[in-house]
């Protein structure tokens, strides 16, 4: 058997011989005016988002910023949803708002494969990842889970405090996501520096965060020597000996669509179940009706995942134009939020209220179009899950010092610090 | 009643045979697909208007004779 030799190198040198990218000036502090110089990384943000989004889209649907070298933000339903199916004027070159745009040459595959990639690659890249990640295929995983869960809670024994955000809803995407990568489940904890590393911090200096993410690759070529060394039945394995195009992947590829399948399994999910439990610890009549009518519970997941979305993204503009009145120049950002989608008026009754029986529920959590999240079955199955076991066992609980309650800053939107009494 | 999915526009969120599995599957990649001819049996027409209600996608369509 000939030796895989795609890894033997480190396949990063071959970027010296890449464009560079471009960096703009880093702009941070208060924003004056959210319409011309919004920025998602303040606290204003962080605390409350809906608020600034419900008055933006009250008089400038389509805000836009200096910051990051520019972008725009929409807020309305109808404007996200013809981003997000237009791959024609808008690239997922890059994903994350930042102040690096990566070199256009990436295109269309991109840093993280399929999540970066514009047609026609990403139809291929995804195609792979699909079987992987279909509602039978996750289901494999709800007993483990389930399980995992019960065991959360079993060292809550003795507490009348626990944090649900620490303790409980980050550990649970993290173990699902080893166990399907074949990572050992006590890296958790590393996980979750890479996570932070990559879709927080996004101010500091880029070589600062150009280091941190040598520290994710570092890891996750050490995972792919490991895995070659000892194939095994798992998605690492899997994409090693993937092929496309009759061959087998690129290594950066590969290292790639890990470092997506890592990161954005992790904070999403981690912050779904924060931001649910969140909700039912301040509202005592919806964790009652849920606690007597577990039935209820997939619908009431549905509306938790479209108040609380938890995921925004980004686009860049391809080139110059005027797009449904913004002045949109090539390589502006935008930031395309779901969760602004999900509160739009036009498209729900009642969009700021959370109403735990809705029946017509249209939301966009997981993104719209050829992006779909692809471990949206995986996310409601770990959603349903945690929330399932939780009022299971705990079916009384409540805000111990709602003041405490710390949620993430960034394009990932969940309670970091969630402090809740248990009994 | 009829239901069908048009498939250019599914992007295989699953709410159809999430919410409707005696009408919808999902395909080996995870794309919705009707069962047997879409014809909706008695008694299952709520659940077929629950999966078109619930399409992000605005995919699953019913047909009324």
């Amino acid at each position: 058997m000939a030796v895989d030799d795609r890894f033997t190198r480190d396949f990063r040198d071959n970027d010296a011989d890449q464009p560079l990218g471009t960096r703009n000036e880093i702009i941070t502090g208060p924003v004056s005016d959210w319409s011309t110089d919004f920025s998602h990384l303040e606290p204003e943000w962080a605390a409350d988002p809906y608020v600034i989004q419900d008055d933006l889209r009250e008089r400038c649907p389509i805000a836009h910023t200096g910051r990051f070298g520019g972008g725009w933000l929409p807020v309305r339903y109808e404007d996200v949803a013809a981003i997000a199916y237009d791959t024609e004027h808008f690239s997922s070159r890059s994903i994350i708002m930042n102040n690096f745009r990566p070199p256009r040459e990436v295109a269309p595959v991109g840093g993280s494969p399929p999540i970066s990639s514009d047609p026609p690659f990403h139809h291929d890249a995804r195609k792979l990842l699909l079987p992987a990640f279909t509602k039978a295929a996750v289901s494999r995983q709800q007993p483990s889970t389930r399980a995992y869960c019960h065991s959360l809670i079993d060292m809550f024994e003795g507490r009348d405090v626990v944090d649900a955000a620490a303790d409980y809803a980050q550990h649970i995407p993290m173990r699902v996501i080893a166990d399907m990568l074949g990572y050992p489940p006590e890296d958790g904890p590393r996980f979750r520096e890479f996570v932070e590393n990559t879709l927080e911090g996004i101010n500091l200096p880029p070589e600062e965060r150009i280091a941190r993410m040598t520290k994710l690759f570092d890891y996750l070529v050490e995972q792919v020597h490991d895995h070659l060394d000892n194939p095994r039945d798992d998605l690492t394995s899997y994409l090693i000996d993937a092929e496309l195009y009759g061959r087998k992947l690129e290594p950066s590829h590969v290292v790639g669509t890990l470092v997506l399948l890592l990161i954005a399994g992790i904070d999403t999910t981690w912050s779904a179940i924060g931001a649910s439990l969140w909700h039912l610890a301040k509202n005592p009549g919806d964790r009652k009706r849920l606690v007597a009518e577990p039935g209820l519970l997939p619908t009431a997941t549905e509306e938790f995942l479209r108040a609380y979305a938890p995921v925004t993204m980004a686009r860049l503009v391809k080139e110059d134009m005027s797009w449904r009145g913004a002045a949109m120049k090539a390589e502006d950002w935008i930031l395309l939020s779901f969760p602004a989608a999900n509160r739009d008026p036009a498209q729900f009754d009642r969009a700021d209220e959370v109403i735990i029986d809705r029946q017509a529920n249209r939301h966009a959590a997981f993104g719209l179009g050829i992006h779909r999240c692809v471990g949206s079955h995986l996310a409601r199955m770990e959603l349903r899950t945690a929330l399932e076991v939780w009022l299971e066992r705990i079916p009384v609980f409540t805000l111990d010092d709602p003041s405490a309650v710390r949620w993430s800053v960034g394009q990932i939107r969940g309670p970091r610090a969630l402090p809740l009494r248990i009994r | 009643m009829k239901v069908q999915i048009n498939s250019e526009r599914c992007q295989g969120h699953g709410r159809c045979y999430d919410l409707a599995p005696g009408l919808f599957g999902e395909d080996e990649e995870g794309f919705g697909q009707v069962l047997g001819d879409g014809v909706v049996p008695p008694g299952r027409e709520h659940e077929a208007r629950l999966a078109v209600a619930n399409c992000p996608e605005r995919a699953v369509e019913i047909e009324e004779p």
